[in-house]
């Protein structure tokens, strides 16, 4: 069983048509990066994915749940889905600690002992564990991130989304992010990435899939992609170098 | 209930809707003219001006407005100046709003860059044209919501008034109740009427915003269409 | 005939205890009621809603003094009879929530709508996402405009001796009555009321600015 199948989603932002019958299935395991000019609709599509947007029609699944607008089984389906956002939206009045136990104790009843290991051990995976007590104010972008990544991961999800999680930072803090997102895709999580990080979803995603115009335009293995574009917008996209 | 017995003292409540609106028009236009005076007063002349206009704005803005009307309607004839129930009315009300208007259009003028001042002089207009074009009215047009919804209480709070006998609105109010005994009804109707008032003059002070500062709706406009992106 | 002096000082000194009890019962009273309607603006059940929004345009848009005649002289015509300090603490309750759900309504807006989105991304309920991540930084928020709102409600208390509650403003109308010495009188009450709002108001200008610091750092 794939562990996200995506099947003819429309969606629509009044009269303007954002995913015009998007089809995607992942295996468990897999990395996906998303990737295509501002408006082609990828952001869309993964926050389709765990619901933060509604589509007109279509169906998704995702580990193993379908995708509703109800909210006992959307939360549910979103304790097995994690999602990292661009602008990391960590809780300003948590301490990072309190930002990783919070949904994992009231949301799943995991006891608090259990609860205070699993983020010192989440904590550790992302390289921060000397953070614990202090608050997101006091981080760079770069540290914020990775926090939000082990936030995330606390929830044991079984999919993860990464919504160009990097496109907020400068370009010497993207990197210890993408070091992190490395070491996850190694671990075998199953991961999309929407993203406009070119080198990295060639190094790292084992499937490429470029969006245009709200379809999906091109998609195959990452490196034959990147080398060798099928459509002329893939490939001035490619030569355009990745700018959005 | 019996509404007929107030329904039928209309002309007596139409005078006080009538003085109501008078009170607040009067009171309006007087303490917009005294708060603009205020805010050039403190941003022209020296320091100590501008203390006096300071200490002014706290004193009226940190007591009731129904100590004010009382120091002015029992207090001022201790010191000769005998003001009858509408004269103090009108002066207590353009006192009181001076003070909050003037708090606000400061607001509006602190937040007029220096760089647009120094823009405006450089294009060789006088102080008084930089004051008028560039400084007063882009500042009253940024805080017009914030004074109209001042206004609007002042039109509320005249209501105090009744209390040196002033036969407006909530005066008249008091009269029918002791004539008829329908207290629940007069105020009910009465009530109704400030509503109607109420949301009337903001209404109309929408729209007088809009005629005044065309150019702030225009911008109001330009950034919705900005703010929803996917 | 009587003169001010010091008993008559302290008469109206003592009285402002009950300008402040009068104050505090109608914060808290019409501060949980504000609370509960502001929650229901924001709701998405639209009669939820609406039903709030009503509430706060009516009640912004009618004298407070109407509200004290209503609930005082008004139901005590249908047989309802309250005793002055309650009808006064009813009706600045009234007049207290609606201000406050306004504000706290605003507060609760200018959380980022990103923290609801990763709140419900983590599987929250709507409930919870209140409790542990939007109203704890709204309170925050919420706090120089709700401080500057205890000052107006102060002052407003004043009115409420036209029904025959005898808190600052009443007892210096009291003294007057027998004095008519109102200058040195209203001269006294002001500054007392100043003495009450002034701290106040600064403590909100103090909190904005507080709060504008650590927003653009």
């Amino acid at each position: 069983m794939p562990a996200v199948l995506i099947e003819d989603v429309h969606k629509r932002f009044g009269s303007l048509e954002v995913l015009k019958g998007v089809s995607l299935s992942v295996e468990p395991g897999q990395v996906i990066a998303i990737i295509g000019r501002s408006g082609s609709g990828k952001s869309t599509l993964l926050r389709c994915i765990n619901g933060l947007e509604t589509f007109h029609a279509g169906k998704i699944e995702v580990a193993g749940h379908t995708m509703t607008q109800d909210p006992k089984k959307l939360r549910e389906l979103r304790k097995d889905v994690g999602i990292v956002f661009q602008s990391y939206n960590l809780f300003p009045h948590l301490t990072v600690g309190q930002n990783i136990m919070l949904s994992p104790r009231i949301t799943k009843n995991v006891p608090d002992a259990e609860a205070l290991a699993l983020a010192k051990d989440v904590l550790a995976q992302v390289g921060l564990s000397e953070k614990f007590d202090s608050y997101p104010d006091n981080l760079s972008g770069g540290q914020q991130q990775r926090v939000a990544i082990a936030r995330s991961l606390a929830m044991q999800p079984k999919v993860m989304l990464f919504d160009e999680v990097t496109s907020a930072l400068d370009p010497e803090l993207t990197g210890e992010v993408l070091i992190v997102m490395e070491k996850l895709a190694k671990a075998g999580m199953t991961m999309l990435l929407v993203t406009h990080e070119m080198n990295f979803a060639r190094t790292v995603a084992d499937t490429t899939v470029f969006m245009h115009q709200g379809k999906i335009w091109e998609q195959g293995p990452s490196k034959e992609l990147f080398a060798n574009p099928q459509t002329p917008e893939l490939s001035n996209f490619v030569r355009a170098g990745a700018s959005h | 209930m019996l509404f007929q017995d107030v329904f039928s003292r209309w002309p007596m409540i139409l005078n006080g809707v009538g003085l109501t609106i008078a009170l607040s028009f009067i009171a309006i236009v007087l303490g917009l003219v005294l708060a603009t005076g205020m805010t050039a007063l403190r941003s022209l002349a020296g320091s100590w001006a501008g203390y006096i206009v300071d200490a002014y704005v706290e004193l009226m803005r940190n007591t009731p407005f129904l100590v004010q009307l009382f120091m002015i309607f029992f207090g001022l004839p201790q010191i000769g100046i005998r003001l009858n129930g509408l004269e103090a009315s009108i002066l207590a009300m353009t006192l009181n709003l001076a003070a909050y208007a003037t708090e606000i259009i400061r607001a509006g003028v602190d937040s007029i860059h220096r760089s647009q001042i120094e823009a405006g002089l450089a294009l060789a207009m006088s102080r008084w044209q930089v004051l008028k074009h560039v400084v007063l009215q882009p500042a009253f047009a940024r805080v017009w919501p914030a004074l109209s919804s001042q206004f609007v209480l002042m039109m509320l709070a005249s209501s105090i008034c009744s209390f040196v006998s002033v036969q407006e609105l909530s005066g008249t109010a008091a009269i029918i109740e002791q004539d008829t005994f329908r207290s629940f009804e007069t105020y009910i109707v009465v009530t109704v009427i400030y509503l109607v008032l109420a949301l009337s003059l903001k209404l109309f002070l929408n729209w007088l915003g809009h005629r005044l500062f065309p150019q702030v709706s225009g911008l109001a406009r330009l950034t919705e269409a900005h703010g929803e992106a996917a | 005939m009587q003169t001010f002096g010091w008993p008559e000082a302290l008469f109206i000194l003592r009285s402002a205890g009950w300008t402040l009890a009068l104050t505090a019962i109608a914060f808290f009273i019409g501060g949980a009621l504000g609370g509960v309607l502001a929650i229901m603006r924001l709701s998405r059940s639209k009669w939820l809603s609406r039903f709030a929004s009503g509430y706060i345009l009516v009640i912004q848009s009618i004298p407070v003094l109407m509200v004290l005649f209503m609930s005082y002289y008004g139901l005590s015509a249908l047989g309802i009879e309250l005793p002055p300090f309650l009808a006064a603490s009813a009706s600045l309750s009234i007049y207290v929530s609606a201000y406050l759900a306004e504000i706290w309504r605003g507060s609760i807006e200018s959380v980022p709508r990103q923290q609801w989105e990763a709140s419900s991304s983590l599987a929250l309920t709507t409930a919870q996402q209140y409790r542990y991540i939007i109203l704890p930084q709204a309170v925050r928020i919420s706090l120089p405009p709700t401080v500057g709102f205890l000052v107006q409600l102060v002052k407003n208390t004043s009115i409420v001796q036209v029904v025959g509650f005898v808190d600052l403003m009443r007892a210096g109308m009291l003294v007057n009555n027998a004095t008519y010495q109102a200058f040195q009188i209203f001269t006294l009450v002001g500054a007392i009321y100043f003495a009450i709002c002034f701290p106040l108001s600064r403590l909100s200008r103090h909190l904005e600015k507080v709060m504008n610091a650590s927003r653009s750092h």
